[in-house]
């Protein structure tokens, strides 16, 4: 009896605790959307205004038109659609090699793959941005999408843990009616581990969409812009003149998409971090 | 031939497989590494081809180029700082989170949704929330009475000011502190409660050791990535004000892509990389001393 009592008081202390943890934890993202709607003269104000009265979307529509957004959405979904594509292909088939197969020098490599991971990206830049350059790249969409065709270490290592879950007697039988390792691959684990490509491909439109060095070096054309770098645009400024509202109204255009792919496959998000500690 | 195949049809399969990730293993790896080494040793303009000078680059860097022990300085200084307040914060809520309470999955998700918020958008916000006068921070603080600093226009907030930023994206390593805490085997606790200890004796004695796996995982990628911390200070502060932002990564972003000193900025790439690896080992070699690893079967 007297453990119980102990037990709800420390619930509510811990529900109390995480009720004001979780608010300040949103209110940066409240105080953005609320700066994007309030009429301009109410953003400096002094004690401020915490709800925006009267409440206005004028600068949604003028800072779209300033960022040129439905060209700067294409561009991102261009990117952000082949990066998909090519990291869940890439990535598949190298996972399928590393799990399914047997091949010399193959324990190695798969060592190989994991250090890469601890390689930082800041060594091997330089290089390939000058790799690039030669190809007569810059300025395209090519070196942000082309490596994603040559898989990534943390996707190969994150499908390879779900396709060692599947029983080896679904390839042994298939293998005796004559099926090749392709149409294994294709017809057998492909349909099992959809799941899996779920959170590879979740995780590659997180890390395209939200992708801003890349597109910094690469592209300078303001016509050929992410959306990343097109809000970051907005900033480069005079400080004093800067237009908050609109540049806050930018930052909710950019979030938006991310919170609600978020919202809605949280389940995939969480098993994926849990399984190769990627951070997001 | 009776003798058994050095390369059968079978490893052929295997490498046709993996020849996405090794062609590109070859370039944005091996070859790409080979090469900053190359260019490390180089003047190299990207107009003209590369002029080799020795170690040169490496002279500057430790002996002339006055901003890098700055750089280095400043790195540290934000490493030291927002990797253990951010692993303390994130240990903390995922203590928080393990326990069934109704609605845990909407407070998780709460403390995860910052991380996914995409940097240029979490820098914009902040430099407004940052701002000396009118920004959310300085208003709360003066809601307490506190004359809030200057912040990113100040020379010791500055720094300060971008930690207390990386505390908002601790969201990733909650999760991942989150799922040991459940990996945490039950019978351990239950035999301790049996023996009669209390709540903080079984998190001392028992959760503590039992997640030091977790805690080195997250200390080692946090370190790598602290290091490497480049967007928010190239948006908000451009490594001002008087270079007090100005973190290894950005420095170096500068002499390669402002400066277009490739040769000397693959130095500074390889120097970090060096770094890193050392810090690494380091740790590694401390884990031996702290982290419990279970007995395999």
């Amino acid at each position: 009896m007297k453990k119980n009592t102990y037990r709800t008081v420390k619930n509510r202390v811990n529900l109390i605790l995480l009720t004001v943890l979780s608010i300040i934890f949103l209110f940066p993202l409240f105080w953005l959307f609320t700066t994007s709607i309030k009429p301009d003269y109410q953003i400096y104000k002094m004690p401020p205004q915490w709800i925006p009265n009267p409440p206005t979307f004028a600068a949604y529509p003028r800072v779209a038109k300033l960022i040129n957004f439905p060209k700067m959405l294409a561009n991102t979904l261009t990117i952000v659609i082949f990066t998909i594509l090519g990291t869940c292909l890439s990535c598949g088939l190298v996972a399928y090699s590393f799990s399914r197969l047997t091949w010399k020098g193959r324990d190695i490599f798969f060592v190989i793959l994991l250090s890469t991971m601890m390689l930082p990206g800041i060594v091997t830049m330089i290089p390939i941005f000058i790799l690039f350059l030669k190809l007569g790249w810059l300025n395209t969409f090519k070196p942000l999408i082309i490596p994603s065709f040559f898989g990534n270490a943390y996707f190969i290592f994150l499908l390879r843990q779900f396709f060692v879950t599947i029983p080896f007697d679904l390839s042994d039988s298939a293998k005796v009616d004559g099926a090749s390792e392709y149409q294994i691959f294709y017809h057998i684990i492909l349909p099992l581990t959809k799941p899996a490509f779920a959170v590879v491909a979740i995780f590659q439109f997180m890390a395209s969409w939200n992708d801003f060095m890349g597109p910094l070096i690469y592209l300078n054309d303001p016509g050929k812009f992410t959306l990343g770098l097109a809000v970051y645009a907005l900033t480069s400024g005079n400080q004093g003149s800067l237009d908050w509202t609109g540049i806050m109204a930018a930052g909710v255009i950019q979030v938006i998409p991310v919170l609600v792919i978020f919202f809605f496959t949280q389940k995939y998000f969480i098993e994926g971090i849990t399984l190769t500690g990627i951070k997001g | 031939m009776g003798k058994k195949r050095f390369f059968t049809k079978k490893d052929l399969t295997g490498y046709l497989f993996a020849s996405p990730w090794l062609i590109g293993f070859g370039i944005f790896n091996l070859y790409a590494i080979i090469a900053a080494i190359y260019y490390s040793f180089c003047d190299y303009s990207i107009i003209e081809p590369p002029k080799w000078i020795g170690i040169g680059n490496y002279l500057e860097l430790f002996l002339k180029d006055e901003l890098v022990p700055t750089v280095f300085y400043n790195t540290l200084y934000y490493t030291a700082f927002a990797v253990p307040l951010g692993m303390a914060m994130a240990f903390f809520l995922a203590v928080l989170l393990n326990q069934k309470i109704r609605g845990i999955s909407w407070f998780r998700a709460i403390f995860y949704v910052p991380s996914v918020v995409p940097a240029v958008a979490s820098s914009i916000l902040w430099l407004w929330i940052f701002r000396p006068r009118d920004g959310l921070l300085n208003i709360i603080l003066g809601l307490f009475g506190i004359n809030g600093p200057n912040w990113l226009a100040s020379l010791e907030w500055s720094k300060p000011a971008l930690i207390i930023m990386s505390a908002w994206g601790v969201g990733g390593s909650m999760l991942i502190f989150l799922a040991g805490l459940q990996d945490v085997p039950r019978q351990l606790y239950e035999a301790a409660e049996i023996d009669g200890a209390t709540g903080w004796v079984k998190f001392w004695k028992i959760t503590i050791p039992m997640m030091t796996p977790t805690i080195f995982f997250v200390l080692i990628t946090g370190v790598i990535s602290s290091f490497q911390v480049f967007t928010a200070a190239y948006i908000m502060t451009g490594g001002g004000p008087g270079n007090s932002t100005m973190f290894y990564v950005l420095y170096l972003f500068n002499r390669a892509f402002r400066d277009f000193r490739m040769g000397y900025a693959s130095a500074l790439a390889l120097i970090l990389f060096l770094v890193i690896f050392v810090i690494s080992l380091i740790l590694l070699s401390t884990s031996e001393k702290w982290v419990y690893y279970e007995a395999r079967r």
